[in-house]
């Protein structure tokens, strides 16, 4: 894997995204580099789902350019990742959905059941592994959305808000999984609108409001002392979108 | 009204007698209609998943076709395949006519569209709930098709079904290609319809309660092995 | 649709297929009424029994039959119309007909009997009384046998039936069951073979009216498809069914035939054929 060259920096070059007439992502540029945990952090409505999606790849920005390192071709769909705010589970079982991307990816199949082992014991998973996924709990399902996502090493992960529908127990061990995964080396490029979470997970902050980029600083400086008038009202709890 | 109770009590009877006769006819329209249903399946559901699925020249008037063929008359299918059957046709070198296989054939034909278009509509709405989540594993066409057939897999045993209730239940195919032949293509319609222009009207009722008693029963069946796992597999 | 994706599975499948064929069989197209009458569920065991040879008979109208045996689907061809069998062995499909036996023609009606006929013995003038009265005919409609006999009729009465057609004159399009069982729903006169009427079972309110008339004679024969036209034929089995028939041993056969103890085939087989 070493001589393969990194798909990372992910470059944005001015992005906008418009629909119905209205601007939801409004020129966004800058590089996402393969070092470090970047949140995407923002009230509501400020586009945070629609920039993780263009950068994935599943919508196509209007204007400007979204560029990986190696360019867009199909093999970098495969070395990177997305775990849905609702993920959509296979009907079939909790080893069978983390399988699936390696059957996709054409994965020799006897390394398969190796990696599938792995990820499932990684994600806590081993012991319902033969259960059907749909039948999991939400935090279950959420762990084996990223176990699934994970399984394929991708270099980088993208996540939606994985915690959005989870109780506290649940939501910390989303977070400690995630540390996990960013332990063997995959970029994590996250959302959330809770500051809690993105004070624990995040190495930088990307302050996003109405489809814009206002800030991005490392996460220390970002909660001592936001730049713009937004993010500090954001952290007070006084900006709902 | 006595030809009514007639019948139920002649069915009755025939049942628990395992009349040898009735046995083979069953057995012959269970092998025909399920073997027809096997194939259709396999032609249609890919075909419905494909129309659903994929954008291609012509998929609109493939789509257009597929629902109107739903109601194909068997009588005109089974002149089709008669047609291509017969000695004196294209395939007559076969000599499939008159033969179980041509009935599978013809029911075959008759089914297919019905699967494809009603695969289509199932594959369609899963697709709605899977399509960014197949794109985001890098899924290729093929393999999305086959992922939704699938994972529909249990809903996609409706539009099966709604196929096997029609195969089961036509006469006016297999008359012409199977020929109605004693002993070796008779089945259960066409010995009903036999029945019938005997005059022996009781017998031919007794014939067709069984008939519906068998639908009803795979019917049943596959239906309690869906649910059963449609509850583990969500 | 037929590529060979589609051809392949159901080659198998005919390969699957559990073995009712014996290992010797031939097809016969026939007329409902020697099927439904039961006829050939009398006489093909006997014959399968002493030579092993399986009959599948498909039963249809003669005028089916014919088409079926000029397309090659059938080895033999066993009907009652003379003048169209003898047209298709002047055309090249047929090798030789064969008389076999006969039967005839009777006129079944309503008991009520509105047009008068019952006890006559001529067929035209109680289809003559039927149309003055404008009582309800049931016609087969479907160019069987029966139902070129009943055309026939109607010319030798000087009638144009067809003109009301959907009035009086009902064509049913049918088979001969199907038609009692129409005539029988609408009290109509019908003209049906005297063996369907026996072997059928939903009489109702019909009874046997007229018969007697030599004009009602109803001839059945027997013809080879041509192997020469089709050399898929089953010629030789086919030809032994046939002797079979003509011969001592089938036209007793056919003789002890009965419904309800009586006769409905009387075998008039002469050697030479037609």
């Amino acid at each position: 894997m070493a001589d393969v060259p990194s798909i990372l920096p992910l470059r944005l070059t001015d992005v906008t995204y418009q629909a119905r007439g209205q601007t939801l992502i409004d020129g966004i540029s800058g590089d996402l580099e393969a070092k470090g945990r970047s949140v995407i952090l923002g009230p509501n409505g400020a586009g945070k789902s629609l920039l993780l999606r263009l950068c994935h790849g599943l919508l196509q920005p209007t204007a400007g350019r979204i560029e990986w390192a190696v360019g867009n071709n199909e093999r970098v769909r495969q070395r990177q990742a997305m775990v849905f705010q609702d993920p959509v589970l296979l009907r079939r079982s909790t080893a069978g959905n983390i399988r699936y991307p390696l059957h996709l990816h054409g994965t020799p199949r006897r390394e398969q059941q190796a990696r599938v082992d792995e990820a499932l014991a990684r994600a806590g998973l081993s012991a319902v592994a033969d259960r059907p996924a749909r039948v999991l709990s939400g935090g279950e399902q959420q762990r084996l959305a990223i176990a699934r996502a994970w399984v394929a090493r991708p270099e980088v992960l993208f996540l939606d808000e994985p915690t959005s529908n989870l109780d506290p127990a649940a939501t910390r061990a989303i977070e400690e999984l995630v540390l996990a995964v960013d332990q063997t080396g995959a970029k994590i490029i996250m959302t959330t609108h809770d500051l809690g979470q993105a004070r624990r997970l995040a190495n930088e902050i990307l302050f996003l409001h109405r489809g814009r980029l206002l800030e991005r600083t490392p996460v220390t400086e970002f909660f001592a002392a936001p730049r713009t008038a937004e993010a500090a009202a954001f952290l007070k709890g006084d900006l709902l979108c | 009204m006595t030809d009514l109770t007639a019948a139920f009590a002649l069915a009755l009877d025939m049942l628990l007698r395992f009349d040898p006769d009735l046995l083979e006819i069953v057995g012959l329209s269970l092998q025909v209609s399920l073997s027809a249903v096997g194939l259709a399946a396999l032609i249609g559901l890919p075909l419905g998943a494909a129309v659903a699925l994929f954008r291609f020249p012509g998929r609109l008037a493939i789509n257009a076709l597929l629902t109107a063929f739903m109601g194909l008359p068997p009588v005109v299918v089974g002149l089709i395949v008669y047609l291509l059957l017969s000695r004196a046709g294209p395939l007559g070198i076969l000599g499939l006519l008159f033969t179980p296989a041509a009935m599978i054939l013809a029911q075959c034909l008759l089914i297919t569209p019905i699967i494809a278009a009603l695969s289509a509509q199932t594959v369609a709405d899963l697709h709605e709930e899977y399509d960014e989540q197949l794109r985001s594993l890098a899924a290729g066409p093929g393999q999305t098709l086959v992922t939704l057939l699938w994972d529909g897999r249990f809903r996609l045993l409706t539009a099966i079904l709604a196929g096997f209730g029609r195969a089961v239940a036509e006469v006016g195919a297999v008359m012409i290609v199977g020929g109605n032949i004693n002993h070796a293509t008779r089945v259960m319609t066409t010995a009903i319809a036999l029945e019938t222009s005997k005059g022996n009207l009781a017998l031919a009722l007794a014939l067709g309660i069984i008939l519906i008693a068998l639908a009803l029963g795979v019917n049943l069946a596959a239906m309690a092995i869906r649910d059963a796992a449609r509850v583990r597999y969500g | 649709m037929l590529t060979r994706r589609t051809l392949l599975p159901l080659l198998l499948l005919m390969l699957a297929l559990p073995g009712h064929a014996a290992e010797r069989s031939i097809t016969v197209a026939s007329t409902t009424s020697t099927e439904n009458s039961g006829l050939f569920g009398y006489l093909l065991p006997i014959f399968q029994k002493k030579t092993g040879i399986e009959v599948r008979v498909v039963a249809v109208g003669t005028g089916q039959a014919i088409k079926l045996a000029q397309n090659g689907d059938a080895d033999v061809l066993f009907v009652h119309h003379k003048p169209s069998e003898e047209k298709f062995v002047a055309e090249g499909y047929g090798v030789t007909r064969f008389d076999v036996m006969y039967n005839d023609f009777v006129i079944v009606g309503p008991k009520a009997d509105p047009a008068n006929v019952r006890g006559g013995h001529d067929a035209a003038a109680a289809l003559r009384a039927i149309a003055e009265a404008k009582a309800v005919f049931a016609s087969r409609g479907d160019d069987s046998g029966t139902h070129k006999k009943e055309q026939g009729l109607w010319r030798t009465a000087s009638i144009d039936a067809v003109a009301d057609s959907g009035q009086w004159y009902r064509e049913t399009g049918s088979g001969m069951g199907a038609t009692l069982n129409a005539a029988a729903g609408m009290g109509a006169y019908t003209l049906t073979d005297r063996a369907s009427w026996i072997a059928f079972a939903n009489k109702a309110d019909l009874e046997l009216l007229v018969e007697g008339d030599k004009h009602l004679f109803n001839q059945y024969g027997v013809t080879l498809v041509s192997p020469s036209r089709f050399p898929h034929i089953k010629a030789a089995d086919g030809q032994a069914f046939i002797d079979w028939l003509i011969a001592p041993e089938g036209q007793k056969a056919i003789s002890e035939f009965r419904v309800d103890d009586q006769q409905l085939f009387f075998p008039n087989a002469s050697k030479a054929g037609s």
